[in-house]
């Protein structure tokens, strides 16, 4: 087991501290709905630090695996809609089995047709007829599935099981579709890749948000079921009322008047409810992330790990001692990806929908590369800290600008222009925060908040 | 032989026009980018953000100059705001590397780190747009909109077709024809311009000769200050202002400047319009122009769109690892200015 530095307990003291101080600022409710997102982005920080920090592979991609990861949450607990299937089923099937062999056939080619021009002509008319065909069949299921019952359907549904499934589904997906990624474009200089892979993760979002039969685009998912029970369902079960009743008894037995006492439970119960929701999600959350924390760090202290950070550190040497460089970098940027893919699906489990247009690069892969950065890359529980800091001022911004601009205007009338302008751009000095603690890091610490330990061993 | 003309004008009212305009806006905003590459080294994440700036300093004068009831009658008055546009973005380049990207050239950082500055550079920057113009969505283009109309070119010529000619479009291509002459020009044949080229050729090389590098590095910042704001600014009066759109913006310029090779002033030049081009014409459906073309027996039924207009954005990237893949230093080998 890991021993932790004098500072890395300062860093964990002080992120519980935080926590506790907007718990009794701003409420226990607010408190855990942030820890919440602050965990989910600790879990994507590790996992761009497992291939950013440990191997030096970019990855820009952050956006395009956490949507893949909804979709698999979506896949996953959404139950079946039958309809879809019977009218667009088969076209589907047909055409996805005309692809194989599509690709197959491209596959053969490449291998028996030696003379490149022939290659190039004969590989391009099988794939433009190929896709006409198999257009033909894939546009007559769309179509049929996006017309069955549109408000409330419209595509194929899932599978109807737990959501807490799909957050392994959701690591595969992302595992998937960086495999692919991985082989077009790991090649390529670090900033090409960066440029390549955040395209492809517009590409990624754009086909969710466009293909309808399959993520219901932008008419969104809603209601997907939860892995805690449900408000409603704890306000009216015995042990929960007996719970909060034994928690508060001494409040409680202060009060003498029956209704009085009545009304002051039924509240309690009621936030009650809602916080037992949130820390359920928490402690679910917790477990993951301690689950991926663990490995994370066996990963790095193993010889595996020595063998990545010898790549990330001089990769001629590394490939001149017989490491396989390509290899190991595709495999670290599908295991960053799947990482990254297992908190796409804790995200959309935690809202219960899925909205494939809320997916953004400003705030889905920057923001996380910031934390990345913030944290320390090559640390483990830097990324974790990183996260945890950044999404608490991200959310935090917001009060404390609007604390500073009434201290800096207090001067001027409530109705001043200016005033009013810039209390109405509140939202937006979040962005300027941001960039400006990248920048102060980058340039006074570049090694993060918590640096990589240099091991010498 | 009617029908012939009427699909040539259907290809170039809905293809060739929209795509040379469009072209033009990607082909100054990559050769932007290609000038801080070749000469800092880095990937900058912060030029969308820098062209919006550009963009929103002349929307800001064009308000300030109809409020005072000055114009250039039938011309847009943003291009009597351009020049001052063009002046503050040149000062925000200068700024931000005076107290940003020069500390990390001095400490010789590899491009990566460089890339992540540019991001916090983007930030800031992004924010301070936000806060100063908000998010709406902002049309600022007046005069006269249309240099043809549809109809006048309908009742001009007695064709089915109309072929509509936005004065947008033209001021566009006017401009980016102007500019480009001028840039490449300013490389060839000034000074400036050669020490420029020798610099991003082989840097010590160039120190050794006498070459200043401050020099160097002011005057890109100045060229890309020029660019950028001219490319945020028509992109702007071409469809409308948003800032949001700018960021989106700047994943085809990357393209663009990578297709062509990146490094390449020329190659970004062509990227760029290699972009626009493929977009438009990836995601229009060409029905009308089968209709004229083709007999009655065989007019297509379906709308023969190759993907739906919902993957504009996704075709230039697929354009980008296609070439990448074929053929990965971009169309013309990159790295020299």
């Amino acid at each position: 087991m890991m021993k932790f530095e004098r500072y890395e307990w300062l860093a964990i003291t002080i992120m519980i501290s935080l926590f506790i101080f907007v718990g009794f600022i701003q409420g226990w409710s607010v408190s855990l709905v942030i820890l919440n997102m602050c965990i989910i982005s600790a879990i994507m920080t590790m996992g761009v630090n497992i291939s950013w920090g440990y191997a030096g592979v970019i990855n820009f991609g952050v956006m395009g695996f956490l949507a893949m990861g909804g979709l698999a949450a979506v896949l996953v607990s959404y139950p079946p809609i039958a309809e879809s299937w019977q009218v667009g089923g088969r076209g589907l099937g047909i055409s996805f089995a005309l692809l194989v062999v599509l690709v197959i056939a491209v596959m053969y080619i490449n291998k028996t047709v030696i003379q490149k021009r022939n290659r190039y002509i004969l590989n391009s008319l099988i794939i433009f007829f190929g896709i006409l065909i198999i257009r033909h069949f894939y546009l007559n299921a769309t179509h049929n599935i996006e017309d069955v019952n549109p408000a409330i359907a419209g595509f194929l549904g899932g599978l109807g099981l737990p959501i807490i499934f799909s957050w392994i589904v959701g690591g595969l997906f992302a595992a998937g579709v960086a495999f692919v990624i991985g082989k077009v474009a790991l090649g390529l200089r670090s900033d090409y890749l960066a440029i390549v892979t955040l395209g492809i993760s517009e590409i990624v979002v754009s086909v969710l948000k466009h293909e309808e039969w399959l993520s219901r685009g932008v008419k969104n998912v809603i209601g997907l079921k939860r892995p805690v029970p449900y408000e409603i369902d704890l306000q009216n079960s015995d042990w929960f009322i007996n719970l909060i009743t034994y928690l508060n008894s001494s409040k409680l037995n202060n009060i003498i008047d029956v209704s009085d006492k009545q009304q002051v439970l039924n509240n309690l119960i009621i936030d009650g409810s809602g916080i037992f929701v949130k820390l359920s999600y928490a402690i679910l959350f917790l477990i993951v992330m301690l689950i991926i924390f663990y490995f994370a760090n066996k990963a790095q202290l193993s010889p595996w790990g020595r063998m990545m950070r010898a790549i990330r550190d001089n990769e001629t040497a590394a490939n001149a001692m017989g490491k396989d460089v390509v290899k190991q970098h595709l495999i670290i940027f599908v295991i960053g990806a799947a990482i990254v893919g297992v908190a796409g699906a804790m995200l959309v489990t935690l809202d219960g929908l899925f909205t494939p247009s809320g997916y953004r690069p400003l705030r889905f892969t920057f923001i996380i590369w910031i934390m990345v950065i913030v944290g320390g890359s090559g640390n483990n529980l830097g990324a974790i800290f990183g996260g945890f800091v950044i999404w608490f001022s991200w959310i935090e911004a917001a009060p404390l600008t609007t604390f500073i601009i009434n201290q800096l205007t207090a001067g001027l009338e409530p109705t001043n222009a200016l005033k009013l302008h810039l209390l109405d751009s509140v939202p937006y000095f979040r962005y300027l925060f941001m960039g400006l603690i990248l920048l102060l890091i980058l340039r006074y610490r570049p090694k993060g908040i918590i640096p990589e330990k240099v091991r010498h061993s | 032989m009617i029908d012939f003309l009427n699909s040539i004008i259907v290809l170039l009212n809905f293809i060739i026009i929209p795509g040379i305009s469009y072209g033009s806006q990607l082909a100054l905003g990559a050769l932007g980018v290609t000038f801080v590459y070749a000469i800092l080294r880095f990937a900058n994440f912060a030029h969308g953000e820098i062209m919006s700036f550009g963009a929103m300093i002349t929307i800001l004068f064009t308000w300030f100059f109809q409020s005072q009831n000055i114009g250039l009658g039938i011309l847009p008055t943003a291009l009597l705001a351009l020049p001052i546009g063009i002046i503050a973005t040149i000062i925000l380049c200068i700024i931000s590397d005076k107290f940003v990207f020069q500390y990390y050239r001095y400490q010789k950082s590899v491009p990566v780190v460089l890339a992540m500055v540019s991001i916090g550079v983007m930030f800031v920057i992004n924010a301070i747009i936000r806060i100063i113009i908000g998010t709406e969505t902002i049309k600022f283009s007046d005069g006269q909109k249309f240099i043809m109309k549809a109809k006048q070119f309908k009742v001009m010529t007695g064709l089915n077709e109309g072929l509509a000619l936005k004065s947008s479009q033209v001021i566009t291509i006017l401009i980016t024809i102007l500019l480009l002459t001028f840039t490449f020009w300013f490389l060839q044949k000034t000074k400036t311009g050669k020490s420029m080229r020798a610099f991003s050729d082989n840097e010590d090389l160039a120190l050794l000769s006498g070459i200043n590098p401050d020099r160097v590095v002011f005057t890109t910042w100045v060229i890309v200050g020029i660019l950028a704001c001219v490319a945020g600014t028509l992109y702007g009066l071409d469809k409308s202002y948003k800032p949001i759109i700018y960021l989106n913006l700047v994943l085809p310029i990357f393209a663009s400047a990578i297709v062509g090779g990146i490094g390449s002033p020329f190659g970004a030049v062509v990227g760029g319009y290699v972009i626009a081009f493929s977009e438009i014409m990836v995601t229009y459906a060409y029905k009308k122009f089968f209709v004229y073309l083709l007999p009655n027996s065989l007019e297509p039924s379906g709308l023969v769109q190759l993907l739906s207009t919902d993957y504009k954005f996704a075709v230039s990237f697929s354009i980008l690892v296609i070439v990448l893949l074929i053929r990965p230093s971009g169309i013309f080998k990159g790295r020299v200015l």
